[in-house]
């Protein structure tokens, strides 16, 4: 636990300033909230590897003053796998993309869930691929406008508690960007989990989301997400059961850890082999 | 002196575990695929009994991220496939010689496109091995046609790995990969082994990551150790940030391409046989190269000056080398299991392209040393 007040331009690298983002963007305060999480959490810098895929979500691996790898699309898991399995003493971040993680990193996604290696993986959701310029995602859900569904979508979505739950994933969580303070906390427990943990924060994309789904400005998207959002079991589901539901959806410690689990496997073929 | 422990009878992928482990692997993930799987499995058992990992991972592309996360850790790290693996990790590769990963990929080779002949032998990634990731950039790719070799040729894709700072490929073929034959490990230091060059620059100090030193080495620093830095595929100054002026990206990818295409001659792996008078020069590699160095030997009985180059470096290609060699010939045949794909590059390499013949196979069939003579006689005007 750390006491001192929070700097921002502790964490962040001023070099790589100003960033990429629009006005209004989500994204900006999923970092902000995993760097004060960070910070409170006292942690060493150089124990922190912040891995990433492509997107506008992907970039906050560059903005951060960790080891950070920015790689290739959807595949960021897969090298934080190799990063955690070489080096289990580091943490090992995974911010990603809606599109990143579950569209062409819907196989690592599950796979990484399933071996519950130690890895945090935060799914930015805003329901859209922001960089390539707003075409739908497998987050979209039907009936939603994009630049590659003029007559709207026709895909269903993924419900990504859901999909991490059942993949196997140790813990589960879910929070938006207007209750920073709250993904703020699930994210400090989630980096301290033993095992794969999923933190989802929905974010919005006023650029391409708000715009081409009249969901209006930045603020009116985060005052969707206050609106439509409950805390787990909140009493507002009985008149409501379509309201997204906030929290620890999982967490669950009994689960043998991968990097863990593999000590034991050397253990054993070194014993073996002397 | 050869110790009796060290002699093994075994497959050529063994050869290529054994040739890894004493380079100093400790980092290996995989996604079994014929005719290479063997490789992967026998690290499964080996990599463990020395403190290494070893990962299956769902993929092959996955196999690849993996290993270059573990190879910025600090690890010496491989992963191995096959024709259509090796399709799938060529994004990821590109990604490796852009962010500049030491890393070594072996391919064992099968007949393609596609699924095509997975447990027959063929020679067609050899242009896949250059060009399958996207943009320009350079590549280092190996071969080998004995057990022997295979184990050398290993232990220095992964030097040159470290060196380069780069991907290595592994070229082998599925006849050279299953087959079964002596290797007798060479005691520890017999061969030299290059290390991971890490930075000198003490805490506090400002690192460069991406600036290279005099020589063009660009010495590494852990993740997880004192300097922090960015790694990314896109085009970067010399903090690994990203950067698209347009001298950042033309002088990066200068550097990516000259620092291998530069050292072409240090880099160069051959072997020679019977070429000091040879009128004859069959150039060949992998497999295909026994059967070339079968014939000759066959023909030298028979008076013929004839002799074999073969090529253990097949990119960047060795083209003065070639030339050289091939210089006072009549002819030179190619000798490959494709349907031309070192051709083009001897072709390119000689003073007259018009004297330079392809025997070849395609078929899935090892090529024969008859297969060889065949076009040796009709180049000779001989009936056949
Ligand atoms: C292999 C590959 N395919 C496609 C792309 C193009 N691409 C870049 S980012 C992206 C989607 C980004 O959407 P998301 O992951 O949701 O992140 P966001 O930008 O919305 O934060 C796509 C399709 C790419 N870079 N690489
Ligand atoms: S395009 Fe959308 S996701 Fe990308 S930076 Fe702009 S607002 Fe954010
Ligand atoms: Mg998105």
């Amino acid at each position: 636990m750390n006491d001192t007040p929070f700097n921002f331009k502790d964490y962040v690298r001023s070099r790589f300033f100003p960033h990429m983002w629009c006005p209004g963007c989500g994204h900006g305060i999923v970092l902000g909230s995993l760097l004060r999480g960070i910070h409170e959490l006292g942690l060493n810098k150089n124990e922190i590897v912040m891995t990433s895929g492509i997107g506008c979500s992907s970039r906050i691996s560059g903005y951060v003053d960790f080891h950070s790898l920015h790689t290739i699309h959807g595949r960021a898991l897969s090298f934080a796998t190799g990063v955690k399995l070489s080096r289990p003493h580091l943490k090992a971040i995974v911010p990603m993309g809606d599109g990143d993680a579950l569209a062409i990193g819907g196989n690592h996604f599950i796979h990484a869930a399933r071996r519950n290696i130690d890895i945090t993986a935060i799914v930015m959701n805003n329901k859209i691929y922001g960089m390539t310029g707003g075409q739908f995602s497998p987050l979209s859900g039907p009936g939603k406008k994009a630049t590659t569904a003029p007559y709207s979508t026709i895909d269903n979505e993924f419900d990504i508690v859901e999909l991490a739950k059942s993949a196997g994933a140790t813990f589960v969580a879910r929070s938006t960007v207007f209750h920073a303070v709250e993904a703020k906390d699930l994210l400090k427990k989630a980096i301290m989990h033993k095992g794969f943990s999923v933190v989802e924060i929905l974010s919005q994309c006023p650029t391409y989301y708000g715009r081409k789904n009249k969901e209006g400005d930045a603020v009116q998207m985060m005052e969707g997400f206050k609106n439509n959002t409950v805390k787990i079991g909140s009493k507002k589901l009985e008149k409501n059961p379509n309201l997204i539901q906030r929290g620890i959806f999982v967490e669950d410690t009994d689960k043998p850890e991968y990097c863990e689990a593999y000590d034991h496997i050397i253990e054993t073929a070194m014993k073996g082999n002397s | 002196m050869t110790n009796k422990d060290n002699i093994r009878f075994i497959q050529g992928n063994e050869a290529c575990v054994e040739g890894a482990l004493y380079a100093g692997l400790n980092f290996f993930a995989g996604y079994p695929i014929t005719p290479s799987t063997e490789i992967t499995e026998h690290l499964s058992e080996r990599l463990p009994q020395t403190g290494g990992k070893f990962i299956q991972m769902e993929d092959e592309i996955a196999s690849m991220g993996a290993i270059i996360g573990a190879s910025l850790t600090g690890n010496k790290v491989m992963t191995a496939t096959s024709g259509p693996g090796f399709s799938l990790k060529q994004e990821a590769l590109g990604y490796a010689c852009m962010a500049e990963i030491p890393c070594v990929i072996a391919n064992v080779q099968r007949g393609g496109p596609s699924t095509g002949n997975p447990t027959h032998v063929s020679q067609g990634d050899i242009n896949q091995a250059r060009w399958g990731t996207h943009g320009d950039h350079a590549i280092i790719a190996l071969t080998a046609s004995n057990h022997q070799d295979v184990f050398k040729i290993t232990v220095e894709a992964f030097n040159l790995a470290e060196t380069y700072r780069t991907p290595v490929i592994i070229l082998l073929d599925e006849a050279i990969g299953h087959m079964r034959e002596k290797l007798i490990i060479p005691e520890p230091g017999e061969l030299p082994v290059v290390d991971r060059l890490r930075t000198h620059v003490p805490k506090g100090v400002d690192y460069h990551p991406y600036l290279p030193r005099e020589d063009d080495r660009l010495p590494m620093s852990d993740f997880g150790a004192q300097h922090r830095y960015n790694v990314t595929g896109l085009f970067h100054d010399m903090w690994g940030f990203p950067n698209n002026d347009p001298a950042v990206v033309n002088g990066l990818l200068h550097h990516l391409v000259d620092k291998i295409e530069n050292s072409v001659n240090d880099i160069a792996m051959y072997k020679e046989y019977w070429l000091d008078d040879a009128e004859y020069v069959l150039v060949s590699f992998g497999s295909s190269a026994r059967s070339s160095i079968h014939l000759a030997q066959n023909r030298r009985a028979r008076g013929m000056k004839i002799g074999v180059l073969e090529l253990q470096t097949l990119w960047p290609f060795p083209t003065d080398i070639v030339r050289e060699k091939c210089a006072n010939a009549k002819a030179v045949i190619v000798v490959e299991m494709n349907m031309g794909q070192v051709i083009t590059q001897v072709k390119n390499a000689v003073d007259n392209p018009n004297n330079v013949f392809l025997a070849n196979r395609i078929d899935g069939q090892l090529i024969s040393p008859t297969d060889i003579k065949t076009v040796l006689r009709m180049i000779q005007g001989k009936g056949v």
